[in-house]
Order: structure tokens, then sequence, then C-alpha cells
């Protein structure tokens, strides 16, 4: 399903981590880690994945300077700028609800038993733009499998940290977010092999800007859904309660598929602009059904996705 | 009147300043990821920002003494040529002249219904700028057509709100500063010595 492969574009003048530097750093990174340098994972571990797209990523400094993580304000700016004060060591994750295994994880104990590997996933936000973003992380479905969920369990409930002192979004008036922040998937959905627990993206450690130190990624659904800075996971039985939906429930659905063919109401969805391609002068793309990942139509047979947006 | 020494030329020169440079740092790369969305919103917001000090002028006079009025007419007339390359960035660069988009976005989305609203509203004050016009419609009716900046203003202040997503502060501040400039209009006029009729 893809649009365009990268190597036939311009380059655009943002495009400041060639792919080729970056794959050789992510030797270097191998190295360093295999000489026991604790890189924690980092690399030393990466490996690609036939999940990934071979559209040409978006450079770091387009990944890590633009970002919407209204805990750190509403400008795109706002969270490179001001996430720096986030501290994200020591982290405690918990895990309960309606699992065999609950647990307050450290976050070193937790990620222990999962090996990373790179997944290039197109992002696409509800905003209208898309990216292309090498993270690096594993499979929900593993961690979920680990906490033995029980027969009730139907969805997975997500939270963020809520910690105002470092996160001065949480601080502004009004409030832009009931927080914490709170987001939800369908068990089904997040068994998915797509769905992905990211620890980190460009083979190093995520930016707190991009949900340091663990975030959610779903690529077939608009960006909200990859709910950042994940401090609780919740299996429930009922669909959980997600924020932008508590916001505005006409305009941001609980399952927020990328879908074309559904416009917010506020702007269409038929087209995107992928970030960095083009300058001032850029064309809009189409949207495509799911964001081009469409093995995960089967999820959703039979189901009005017009009434269920 | 303190005013006298900066000539009106120098407010379209600087007021022209910000359209400049964020195009060129459009152009340069130095305005983020997003370049055509960053040249629109800045476009939009100045637009909001003369039409505001266009408002300011009035009260300004009235309740301050401070006689802006020869410098009414640029900030209008800035106003509507910052909302007509906002609406130009809307066509050309955000949508590449895809009128079929274009036409269905601006009559379906209620954030761009009320922009071109008040984008309409402004083409007829605009249009009847010159002092040949005043003198053809005669200053009553002249006056009487230019309320219309009013609800532009409303109309401008809402766009922002509803362009953005939940209840961010600054189209709120902006909102509130539309509204303050209309209401303080009703305030009771004591002494008419500063409201002078308008001279054709
Ligand atoms: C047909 C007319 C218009 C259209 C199609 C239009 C379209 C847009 C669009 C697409 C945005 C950006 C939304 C985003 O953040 O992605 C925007 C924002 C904005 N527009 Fe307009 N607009 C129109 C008229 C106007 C007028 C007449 C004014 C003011 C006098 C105005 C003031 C603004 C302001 C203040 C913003 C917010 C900028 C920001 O986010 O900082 N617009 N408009």
């Amino acid at each position: 399903m893809l649009i365009r492969v990268g190597t036939d574009r311009p380059v655009a003048s943002s495009d400041i981590t060639p792919r080729s530097l970056w794959l050789r750093r992510r030797e270097f990174l191998a190295a360093g880690a295999g000489l026991g340098l604790g890189l924690a994972g980092f690399g030393a571990r990466a490996a690609t994945s036939p999940y990934s797209t071979d559209e040409k990523p978006n450079s770091r400094a387009d990944i890590t300077s633009y970002n919407n993580f209204y805990e750190f304000g509403t400008d795109k700016s706002d969270p490179a700028a001001k996430a720096g004060r986030l501290k994200t060591k020591p982290w405690t994750l918990r895990i309960d609800g309606l699992v065999e295994k609950p647990a307050d994880y450290a976050l070193e104990d937790f990620l222990k038993p999962f090996s990373m590997e790179e997944r290039i996933y197109r992002m696409r936000c509800v905003e209208g733009w898309s990216m292309v973003i090498p993270w690096l992380g594993f499979p929900l479905a593993e961690a979920i499998k680990r906490a033995q969920p029980q027969a009730g369990a139907k969805y997975v409930a997500f939270e963020t940290l809520v910690r105002p002192e470092e996160m001065p979004g949480q601080r502004s008036f009004p409030k832009i977010i009931p927080w914490p922040y709170r987001e939800g998937l369908r068990l089904d959905e997040a068994m998915h092999p797509l769905t992905l627990l990211a620890t980190g993206l460009y083979g190093e450690p995520l930016p707190n800007q991009n949900g340091a130190p663990l975030r959610l990624v779903v690529p077939w659904k608009y960006g909200f859904k990859g709910i950042k800075s994940i401090v609780r996971m919740t299996l429930v039985a009922e669909q959980p309660k997600t924020s932008w939906n508590m916001i505005a429930p006409d305009e941001y659905g609980f399952y927020a598929n990328v879908n074309p063919g559904v416009d917010h109401p506020r702007w269409s969805q038929a087209t995107e602009r992928r970030i960095g391609e083009g300058g001032l002068f850029a064309k809009r793309r189409p949207t495509l059904m799911f964001n081009g990942y469409e093995s995960v139509a089967s999820l959703y047979s039979g189901m009005d996705l017009r009434a269920n947006y | 009147m303190k005013t006298r020494g900066f000539p009106v030329w120098a407010v379209y020169a600087l007021g022209f300043v910000p359209a400049v440079v964020a195009f060129g740092g459009g152009l340069a790369g130095t305005t983020g990821p997003d370049p055509i969305r960053a040249l629109e919103q800045t476009l939009g917001l100045w637009a909001l920002r003369f039409l505001l000090a266009a408002l300011c002028v009035t009260p300004l006079r009235r309740f301050f003494g401070v006689n802006l009025l020869r410098y009414r007419r640029a900030l209008g007339l800035l106003c509507f040529y910052y909302a007509s390359l906002h609406l130009l960035a809307f066509i050309g660069l955000d949508h590449s002249f895809d009128w079929a988009e274009i036409t269905r976005e601006i009559l379906k989305r209620p954030y761009a219904f009320i922009g071109m609203a008040c984008l309409l509203l402004l083409i007829p004050l605009a249009a009847t700028s010159t002092n040949a016009m005043i003198k053809r419609l005669g200053a009553k009716n002249w006056t009487r057509l230019h309320r219309l900046v009013y609800p532009a203003a409303l109309l401008a202040a809402a766009h922002f709100i509803f362009a953005v997503k939940s209840w961010p502060l600054e189209p709120l501040l902006y909102a509130g500063a539309a509204l303050a400039l209309l209401l303080v209009r009703l305030a009771p006029k004591r002494r008419p010595s500063f409201e002078q009729p308008h001279k054709a």
C-alpha cells in the first residue's frame, strides 16, 4: 500500500539524519552494547521487521520537534522546549485490572523479558499531517500475555503520568484535558502484532517529548491513540473512557481508525500532508484506509465504521 | 496631534514585515516541520491582530484622548490584506488549488465557513476605504456600512476558536479582546466633544 518509496523523492533540507548514517550509528550502538557499554537494549537487540514500511523516515529533527503532547503545552514546539524537566527514572508501571498477575513494575524489570525490534511506521495525525517514524519497541501483545488476562477482560485502558511540577501543560488554564490523559484499545486491537509498546526511536531511547519512557504506537489509528509516558495499563470488561472522546465525543471516537471516508467534523480526512516533504509547496497526498495497514480490516468486519469512528 | 510625525506609509511598510518574514522563513525552512501551516497561521493571526488594532482607534480617542484616526484605514486594510493572503495560502499552499476540496472544506467545516463569512464582510469595507468612496456614499452611509467590522471581529474570533482543538487560552484571549472592544462602544457618551461626527 505504499504510495511512494523514499528514494525517488527530493531530499528536503530538513532531513538532517541521512538513513545511511543512522544505520551506521545503529551498528555502532550494537557494538557498544556488545562491549558491555550498558546501552541497555538499545541497538543491540534491535532487528528490523517485516511490518516496517520502506518509506523514508522523517528526520529525527522533525520527529522530535513537532509533537502533540498537551502535558507540555498546546503548541507543537512546546514538548521539545519543555519536556526536558520530566524525570523518567525511576519509572513505575502498574498493570492491573482483570489479570492474573497484577503488578507494579520498575520499568527496567518490566522491559527485561522483551526483545526490542525496529518498526518503521507511518503515523497519521488527526489534524491532517503524517510522518514516518522508526520506532524501537515490542508488541503490546507480549506484555498482555505475560500479565495473563482473565476471561472477562475485553479492553485495555492506559493512563499517562500526572506530574504537574514537571508537566507545565497540566498546570495550564483552562484545563485542556481532564488529566490524566487516557486511552484504550479493544483487547483484539491490543493483541494485534502491529500494536507496539515503544521505548525508543532512531535506535535511541525515546526523547521525553515523544513519550518517554514508554508509549503506545497503533499505526492504523490517528496519532492521539498513541498514549505517551504510560504509567498504567488496566485490563477491563467495559469500553474505557478516552480523553479526546471525553472532551469532544462528536469529533473523536473511541476507535479513531484512520479513515479517509469519515471526515472529522472540523476538517476533511481525505488527504494529508507528509511532514518534511516539499517545504512550502508540498502537495497533500491521499490518506489510506487504516493508514495503509489493511491487514487490520478483519478486526472490524461487520462494524459500521461511520458510526464507530 | 502628537502622532503627526509618523507617516501612514510606514504603518503599511511595518505592517507587511510579519508576512515577509513568515514567507521568507517558510522558503528558508526555518518555520518548523510544517511550513505551510505555520505561514497559514501567521497570516491569520495577523489579520485578526490588525482587525483588533483598527477597533482600538475609537476607544483610544474617546477614553484616552489619543487620536490615531489617520492610521485606522491602514490598519483595516492590513487586516484585509492579511486575511486575503491567509485565504490564498489556504487555497494555493495548503490545498494546491484543488478547488473541489477547497469548496467542500469551506462549505462543510464550521471554522472555514465562519472564516469565509468574515472575509466576505471585510470585502465591502476594503472596497469603500478610499476618500472618493466615502464621498460617494456620504459619511452617514459609509459609517453605517462600516459597522460590519463589528460582526467581522466576532466571526474572526469565533473562527480562531473553532480552528483549534479543545479550549486553549490564546483564542479565548483574542475573543475576549474583541468582545471588550465592542462592548466598550456601548458606554454612554457623557461629553460629545471627542465624538465628532464624521466629516465627509
Ligand atoms: C475563507 C476564509 C478563511 C479560511 C478558509 C481560513 C482557514 C484557516 C485555516 C486552515 C486555519 C489553520 C487551522 C490550523 O491550525 O490548522 C486558520 C486559522 C486562523 N485563521 Fe483563518 N481562514 C479564513 C479566514 C480568516 C479571516 C478572515 C481571519 C481574520 C480576520 C482569519 C484568522 C485566523 C486565525 C487568527 C487563525 C488561527 C491562527 C493560529 O492558529 O495561530 N481567518 N484559518
